[in-house]
């Protein structure tokens, strides 16, 4: 179906139900409660999960077949961010022709970048592409200032040209990116008991987005292109004996996945109208790189999978503050909960990244594949009980 | 795989389902409305503390959450009550906000608006919060502010130091206790000339970011307007640690004021940096050679140490002033003591303009007697009031600014402790500060009206 083999169909259906139900499966504890702490289901986070996921997947092209390390990825999700605000400023406030161009621009400014970095292969490239991204940054930050904003970031005003829609809503304010008038940022509850699910438009957006972009990568990863690609990984020495040149194949490799990055850059400033320097800074392009080892690099739905936990570390994790601690072991008798709270502070709140340190190290340790290799562990000896040793060591990666 | 029958009843059937589910959510919409974002409930209201906690200035933001939770105490009627026995507006009784008691969340903005950003709008659209304060940068509150004009809750900006904040970037839901470069420069600039002469001649190392250019314009017009001469102003990048290479070639610039618009970790690199080049000690066109340090912070003394003694800058507040300045500056000692009772030593500026938005939101809304986000713009437009310990006080209707005396300070020479680092050399009253709404350093930008969301 859709020129998909059954299994890689599957995948595709999977993902499609998890992004749909994504309000839903991120809500499982009722709001009010404890453990609401922990909820997942509210837009901004949502919205990171899936751009993120569509970053990641894009990264993954480059880095999952051709094994080509890019260190400077962010300088392209940054570009079409930037791109995407200034179509705000200029055309209106429609997402479409914001996403399009913000797609483009990184694809150019991707194509420059690449033609000069992929000359190098290994270290080189990676260093070089580095460089190249801590430049834009610093451009971005302080040289570059009318054009980007610079500190304060590139932000919409009230008196934007928007030539093409209202420069300012009717109560004098600056209006909001839409779909066509849908707003991104609509959103509906539906209360069902105790739970409460938060369904957004701008959501749903970025979730048809990312099945597109999902669908795709399984095309190239599939294609005779992909092959190509991963025999760029297995051994680019003896591509180039057997005559064959890899440079347009890692190129063309280099662009699509700026474009992953420039239409994640575009998505994120539809959702949220502001385009900041930092999102080009070399810790934003390491963290794509997390997402796709943290993950499973080289594995389709690892680095969607890398993508949510971050994010999901980052918001969720950095949230727990002591008093919340505090509420959660308030049962336990006075010095025993003071105990418990000072063993456990130092792994949430502002030690997230503590947390997440650790787990990445264990990730790496004991599942070099990723949290893709777990799934299948797992998968591996579920079917082994069941099955009684009737086959053992059959398990095919599930990719 | 491809093979699909439609029925009549199969399409009637989905087609009735879809309708529904279309449907449903216009339904949904309907019921919820109360006329503005995250209207609390009748028993609690959630206040969002969004300050850095990671980064490079994680140190202001603990000192910033530090002063919250001590309002949120003294607004929920624990502790001493701190400043509610001084300030001028007589309200709030320790009861919460009208009647309901305040909880907070807190979240960490990185010194990025990016995560700034996030963690604000999970505040917003997670926890219900009302209301959402912090940050200890001008991109972040510039970033943040603009989040919140959006969703119609109202912003009360933490440390943020550029004019941008209540100028160009200005927004009718945000508002700005935090004084800025511009008061900066009109406040220095007579003691600058008052102690070195009319005759200096300046040069300038302007941290290459917004807030840096904005100072050095502020100081650069100040000090120009009172017979200056400016030799030099040389951007430096924000991300260098040594600055010899930028020091060096001052001596030899004509040049016998240098002035660091520096702040955080540059400035306390750039400040030892020009100390070891023997600066302090030498002489220039037949005058003692002075360095200047435009916006000081305690945090940042601590950080370049005896460096400091002898520097002059201004800041926005400081713990002493009731004790040294009068009575004009109630509130002060009742904040210090409150706070140095709770943690053990005293403030610094960043905690008590943290500790007097949360009161001055309290108040407003409690005034307004409502929580709804375009009364309390009303509520806090032009609003005057006294006993916060800057003595009294004007929320500018024009920007949203807050106008009040400007502390001019000194690096002790002997400091005694860890927390007397700087002594006050004089109070700039607040005439001389204030500035007109359409100032060219102020210029662009419109405050819009207030969204109420929703």
């Amino acid at each position: 179906m859709l020129g998909l083999e059954k299994k890689d169909f599957r995948l595709l259906l999977v993902v499609i139900g998890l992004t749909l139900f994504a309000p839903i499966i991120l809500n499982p504890f009722p709001a009010g409660s404890e453990m609401a702490q922990f909820n997942a289901g509210y837009p901004d986070l949502m919205q990171r999960f899936v751009i993120f996921g569509i970053f990641a997947i894009g990264f993954n092209i480059l880095f999952g077949l051709t094994g080509y390390l890019s260190f400077g990825h962010a300088a392209f999700l940054g570009v079409g961010s930037y791109s995407a605000v200034w179509m705000f400023k200029l055309l209106s406030m429609n997402v479409l022709p914001a996403i399009i161009l913000s797609v483009i621009i990184a694809g150019l400014f991707s194509l420059v970048i690449g033609y000069i970095s992929l000359r190098r292969s290994g270290i080189y490239f990676s260093i070089l592409t580095l460089a190249f991204a801590q430049m834009s940054f610093a451009l971005a930050y302080s040289v570059l200032t009318p054009i980007t904003g610079g500190e304060t970031g590139l932000q919409l005003a009230l008196d934007d040209p928007r030539i093409l829609g209202a420069a300012q809503t009717a109560s004098g304010n600056i209006p909001v990116p839409a779909l066509f008038g849908l707003e991104m940022r609509a959103s509906y509850e539906l209360n069902i008991g105790a739970w409460s699910f938060t369904f957004n438009t701008g959501y749903y957006l970025a979730a048809v987005m990312l099945v597109l972009a999902f669908y795709l990568a399984i095309r190239i990863f599939r294609s005779p292109f992909g092959l190509m690609l991963r025999a760029i990984k297995s051994n680019q020495t003896r591509m180039s004996y057997t005559g064959l040149n890899s440079r347009p194949y890692t190129l063309a490799a280099f662009v699509i996945s700026g474009m992953y990055a420039g239409l994640a850059g575009g998505l994120m400033a539809s959702m949220d109208p502001l385009a900041g320097a930092e999102r080009m800074q070399w810790t934003a392009s390491g963290e794509v790189v997390l997402m796709t080892i943290l993950g499973g690099a080289g594995t389709l739905i690892g680095p969607v999978l890398g993508a949510g936990m971050i994010k999901y570390f980052e918001n969720i994790f950095s949230k727990i503050n002591g008093q919340v601690l505090h509420d959660w072991f308030g049962f336990l008798p006075g010095g025993l909960e003071d105990f418990v709270v000072t063993i456990i502070y130092p792994f949430v709140g502002k030690g997230w990244h503590l947390t997440l340190g650790i787990v990445f190290m264990l990730v790496v340790i004991y599942l070099p594949g990723g949290l893709v290799q777990g799934g299948q562990k797992i998968l591996a000896a579920l079917r082994r009980t069941k099955t009684d040793d009737a086959n053992p060591g059959a398990s095919k990666p599930a990719e | 795989m491809s093979k699909s029958n439609f029925s009549r009843r199969g399409v009637l059937k989905t087609g009735a389902i879809a309708g529904a589910g279309l449907a449903l959510p216009t339904y949904l919409r309907a019921d919820s409305h109360t006329g503005f974002t995250n209207a609390p409930g009748a028993s609690e209201v959630v206040l969002g503390f969004n300050v850095p906690q990671t980064g490079p200035y994680a140190d202001e933001g603990a000192d910033e959450l530090r002063a919250y939770e001590l309002a949120v105490e003294h607004l929920n009627g624990g502790g001493d009550g701190g400043m509610l026995s001084t300030f001028s507006s007589k309200v709030l009784d320790g009861t919460g906000i009208l009647g309901r008691e305040v909880k907070y969340v807190t979240g960490d903005t990185q010194t990025k608006s990016d995560a700034a950003r996030a963690s604000a709008r999970s505040m917003i659209e997670k926890d219900g919060a009302i209301m959402i304060t912090g940050g200890s940068s001008s991109g972040v509150a510039v970033a943040v502010q603009a989040l919140c004009q959006e969703a119609g809750v109202i912003f009360m900006a933490g440390l943020t130091h550029s004019n941008d904040t209540t100028g160009k970037d200005k927004r009718a839901n945000g508002f700005r206790h935090f004084f800025n470069s511009y008061m900066s420069g009109a406040a220095l600039a007579p003691v600058l000339a008052a102690q070195y002469g009319t005759d200096r001649k300046a040069y300038h190392l302007t941290a290459d970011y917004n807030w840096g250019y904005t100072t050095e314009e502020a100081v650069r017009s100040s000090t120009e307007a009172l017979g200056w001469e400016t030799v030099n102003a040389v951007k430096t990048p924000l991300t260098q640690t040594d600055f010899s290479s930028y020091i060096a070639p001052v001596l030899n610039s004509g040049a016998d004021v240098l002035v660091l618009n520096h702040y955080g970790g540059n400035m306390v690199n750039s400040l030892t940096n020009a100390v070891q080049f023997g600066l302090r000690q030498a002489q220039a066109n037949g005058k003692q050679f002075e360095i200047v340090v435009p916006l000081y912070s305690e945090l940042m003394a601590r950080g370049a140490g005896e460096n400091i003694a002898g520097i002059l800058g201004s800041q926005n507040w400081d713990w002493k002033l009731e004790n040294e300045k009068g009575a004009r500056y109630s509130g002060t000692n009742a904040f210090v003591k409150s706070f140095g009772e709770k943690y053990g030593f005293p403030p610094s500026q960043a905690a008590h303009t943290t500790y007097v938005q949360t009161l001055l939101y309290a108040d407003a809304v409690t005034r307004a007697g409502s929580f709804n986000p375009c009364a309390v713009v009303e509520a806090l437009e032009g609003f005057e009031f006294d006993g916060l310990g800057s003595g009294p006080t004007l929320y500018r209707a024009d920007d949203h600014q807050c106008f009040k005396d400007v502390v001019v300070v000194r690096g002790k020479e002997n400091p005694e402790n860890e927390f007397d680092l700087v002594e006050i050399v004089e109070v700039t009253p607040v005439d001389q500060v204030t500035y007109d709404p359409e100032h060219p350093q102020f210029a662009g930008g419109a405050l819009g009206t207030c969204n109420p969301g929703a």
